[in-house]
Parts: structure tokens; C-alpha cells; sequence
């Protein structure tokens, strides 16, 4: 049964038509897992080989890959909660009614979206800390510390924007007390804050740029970050191996 | 070696020329080599499947977390009713203690800002990749320092009654004397790992103790108008 399947699977993959979409073919060669990774667009952001002690849980702890897959849920269930939703006043509060009574686990999809945003935030911190503390933003590092940093804003963002959407009172008043601290900003504050809200209070305008930004600018950024922190795990040097003495004591 | 002379010893960079040439290995130039061979892994399938599998474990633990906890609704946005107290999101609750003691554009602008612009600038100071524990070289000066620095830091948030920030400030500085003091050949232990530790750790700790410390107190000890309350009696 189990050869019959790996010989189907290997027919598979050696038909034409499969492999003029995936060129690694078949077999059980190193030459082949090499292929699967290089060949493949996405995939070919990692390097083909890694460390085995990286790979250890005590090395990293895998809050990277976990934060990935907290933005994975995110994707999914946000994609699916946007077909209930309408970014317009007061029928964004009516949606959450709706969600909650009317949508088959609705209330399910919104919960699981909203504990993991929570688990986001948290991870990206606990990820940033854990990086820290291994020194892994040493030389040659140091820009993808800089984009992580710019992906702990783009989540905090995403968050905040993602707070104001149910339009219930939680909703309401956490986004007014974050935007009157925008507009204790010297000289644009004011301005600063009509920019964010499309007004001088949170409003429906509000409401729809909330909406823009949670679900196309933020998201569009944060999937160009990541594949690029990605990306620079490998030109780097791959993901911090934490026993190299550091150049400067050295000396 | 053979009598004939079939070499020329020549100082020369340039392996296009000279492409035979030998290491004088002298007393200071030690001929251990740094780089280890050391094991790797395929990343397909090694990598990707344990990833996915912590992954999958996480999502599994999630849709518990949201099968069994429902995600808060309140009523209806209404802006003339404001709840007591209005509180921004968790993540956000450590700025907001700090709003209750600082003007706006302190806490709400300028301390945001040094944190973002202090994390963007950490692998590019010096202080940051050294690896030397603080207290190891030049100990009498560096705790003068540290005396006056976190002197004049408790001395601020005490004329601005910011109590909470200063307790953490306090644990740490309290650790780090301890360091201070340790001997760091006989030490055992915790205070042999403390004395090894690099100002980057301190500065680093210090953050993450203020900032866990003052979330907690806005998330869990705050009540209408900002006053204390108990998590258990609200």
C-alpha cells in the first residue's frame, strides 16, 4: 500500500504537466530538497541549508515563526470576516450583532481573530526581546533588527486600526484617547490627528480610513517587511548561531 | 629539503603570481582555525516542518482559546456617554500610565519617540556589542557614574510622583550593585551569571521591567478616574 503510493506519487510528480510547474522532480536527493526550496518563488526567501543547533527550541524559541503564523490566522479569518462586514455607521456594530447571532461561527472567527491579534503583539515583543538578549543584532544584522523594528510598528498599528472596527464603546473611546495623544505633537498635532481621523473627532470618516489602512495599506506593508526580513535571515548568514565572540572585544 | 633551491621566499599578496606560498606560523599568530564545519540540515523538509508543527500547535491552541473566551462587545459607539475610565488598548496601557503623571508630549510624544529611535539604533552602538560585563574593567569610575546617573533618574520621576517607574528602577539598580560587588572568580551561580553581564543588558532589562511593570498597572490596577483599583474587586 505504502509503495504503491509513493510510486503514485512519484508519477505525479515526474508528469509532465506537474513538472512544468515544479522543475525539482522526483526522488530522495539532497540535489532535489535543494531544488524544492531555490525553484520555488516564496520558498527561495530561505536558505537551502541550516544550522542544526539554530534549529534547537532553546535557541530561539520559534517566536519568529510563530508571529508568522499569528499573521497567517490573521490573513485567513480577517479575509473572511471582511465578507461581513460593512465599514459604515452605525451598520459596523450591527455586523458584530450579526456575527455573534446570525453568522454560522461567526463568533468563533471573530474571537479566534481577535485573541490572535493579541498573540501577535505579544510574540512580536517577546520575539524582539528574545532576539536582544542573543545578541542576534549584531553585525551583519543590524538592518533586519531595523526592519523588525518597523514591523513591531506596523503590527502595533494593525492592531490599534483593527480596534476601532466592531464601533462599540471599547472601540470608540480607545481609539479617541490614542488620537488626542497625536495631537499633543508639536505644531502638526492637530493637524496630524485630522489626517488620521478625517475630522476633528472619531466619526464615520474615521471609521473608513481605519478600515483602508487594517485591511489593504498595513497588511500590503507588512507581507513587503516580512518577505524582506525573510529574506535577509539568509543573506545574513543565516539565522543567528550565538557562539561567535563578538569582533569589537576582540581587540 | 632538498639542496637545489626550488623556491624563493617573496612577500606577495597576489595569488596570480605567486600561487605557491607558505604560512610562517610565528608565536602570535595561533594556527586554530575560527570557523567551524559545523552540521547543517536541509531546511526542506527539516526547517519547514518543525516551524509548521509549532505553528499548527499555536493555532491549535488558539482556536481553544476562542472556542471557550468570547472576544469583548460593549454597546453601540455612543460619543456623548464616556466610559470611566477610558482605556487604549493594552499594548497601549504602560503610555497611558505614564499620560496620568507627564504632559502629552512627554509621554504621549517624546518617550515614545526615544523608544522607537533607541531600538532603531541598538546594533550600531558600541555599548551594544560589547560583550564585557560592565563591572570587569574600570569599576571604581563606571559606580560613580551609575550613582549620580540613577540618582538624578529617581530624583525626576520622584518630583513627578511616578512611583511605579520608580520601583523597577530601583530592582534594577539593586541587581546591578549586586553584580557590582560580586567577586567574579569565586562567584557561583546566579551572581556568577549577573557579573558577567554587559551595560547592554542592563539598559535592555531595565525596559523590559518598566514597561511589563507599568502595562500590568494600567491593564489591571486602574479604575474610574484613574485611580487604583484591585483586579478582583472591579
Amino acid at each position: 500500500m505504502a509503495d504503491s503510493l509513493d510510486n503514485l506519487v512519484n508519477q505525479v510528480r515526474e508528469n509532465r504537466i506537474w513538472r512544468s510547474i515544479f522543475r525539482s522532480g522526483s526522488g530522495d536527493s539532497n540535489l532535489r530538497r535543494s531544488l524544492f526550496v531555490q525553484q520555488n518563488v516564496f520558498l527561495h526567501l530561505f536558505s537551502i541549508k541550516a544550522r542544526k543547533r539554530v534549529l534547537e527550541f532553546s535557541a530561539t524559541w520559534y517566536l519568529g515563526a510563530l508571529t508568522f503564523g499569528t499573521f497567517l490566522i490573521l490573513v485567513i479569518t480577517g479575509i473572511l470576516l471582511m465578507l461581513y462586514y460593512h465599514p459604515s455607521v452605525p451598520q459596523a456594530y450591527a455586523d458584530m450583532k450579526d456575527l455573534q447571532y446570525v453568522v454560522s461561527s461567526g463568533v468563533f472567527l471573530r474571537n479566534l481573530h481577535r485573541w490572535s491579534a493579541h498573540a501577535m503583539v505579544f510574540l512580536v515583543f517577546a520575539h524582539m526581546f528574545k532576539v536582544f538578549y542573543r545578541g542576534a543584532y549584531r553585525t551583519p544584522r543590524e538592518f533586519n533588527w531595523i526592519i523588525g523594528v518597523v514591523l513591531l510598528l506596523v503590527t502595533l498599528l494593525l492592531s490599534y486600526t483593527g480596534y476601532l472596527l466592531p464601533w462599540d464603546q471599547l472601540a470608540y473611546w480607545a481609539v479617541t484617547v490614542g488620537s488626542n495623544i497625536a495631537s499633543a505633537v508639536p505644531l502638526i498635532g492637530a493637524k496630524m490627528r485630522f489626517l488620521m481621523l478625517g475630522g476633528t473627532a472619531v466619526n464615520a470618516n474615521a471609521l473608513l480610513r481605519f478600515y483602508v489602512l487594517h485591511c489593504v495599506i498595513l497588511p500590503v506593508a507588512a507581507v513587503l517587511f516580512i518577505a524582506v526580513h525573510f529574506w535577509r535571515i539568509r543573506k545574513d548568514g543565516g539565522i543567528y548561531p550565538g557562539e561567535s565572540v563578538p569582533e569589537v572585544s576582540n581587540k | 629539503m632538498s639542496d637545489s633551491k626550488d623556491f624563493v621566499a617573496v612577500l606577495d599578496s597576489d595569488a596570480r603570481k605567486t600561487p605557491r606560498r607558505i604560512a610562517f606560523i610565528t608565536k602570535r599568530s595561533s594556527p586554530q582555525i575560527h570557523v567551524k564545519d559545523e552540521d547543517r540540515v536541509m531546511t526542506y523538509p527539516e526547517v519547514f516542518f518543525r516551524a509548521a508543527v509549532a505553528i499548527e500547535v499555536m493555532t491549535i491552541a488558539l482556536i481553544i482559546v476562542a472556542l471557550v473566551w468570547d472576544a469583548p462587545l460593549e454597546g453601540l459607539a455612543d460619543p456623548m456617554h464616556t466610559p470611566n475610565p477610558a482605556k487604549a488598548p493594552w499594548y497601549f496601557l504602560g503610555l497611558q500610565e505614564l499620560l496620568h503623571y507627564f504632559p502629552p508630549v512627554v509621554a504621549g510624544v517624546l518617550i515614545p519617540g526615544l523608544v522607537v529611535m533607541a531600538l532603531i539604533v541598538i546594533p550600531y552602538f558600541k555599548i551594544n556589542v560589547e560583550a564585557e560585563g560592565l563591572w570587569l574593567r574600570d569599576k571604581s569610575r563606571r559606580l560613580r557614574i551609575f550613582g549620580i546617573v540613577v540618582a538624578v533618574f529617581c530624583v525626576f520621576l520622584a518630583i513627578f510622583d511616578v512611583w511605579v517607574a520608580l520601583v523597577p528602577t530601583l530592582i534594577v539598580a539593586g541587581f546591578m550593585l549586586l553584580a557590582a560587588q560580586t567577586n567574579v572568580q569565586t562567584a557561583q551561580g546566579f551572581r556568577r551569571w549577573l557579573v558577567r553581564k554587559p551595560l547592554s543588558f542592563w539598559v535592555m532589562t531595565w525596559f523590559l521591567l518598566e514597561l511589563v511593570v507599568l502595562t500590568a498597572i494600567g491593564t489591571f490596577f486602574r479604575g474610574p478616574g484613574w485611580s487604583w483599583v484591585l483586579p478582583w474587586r472591579a
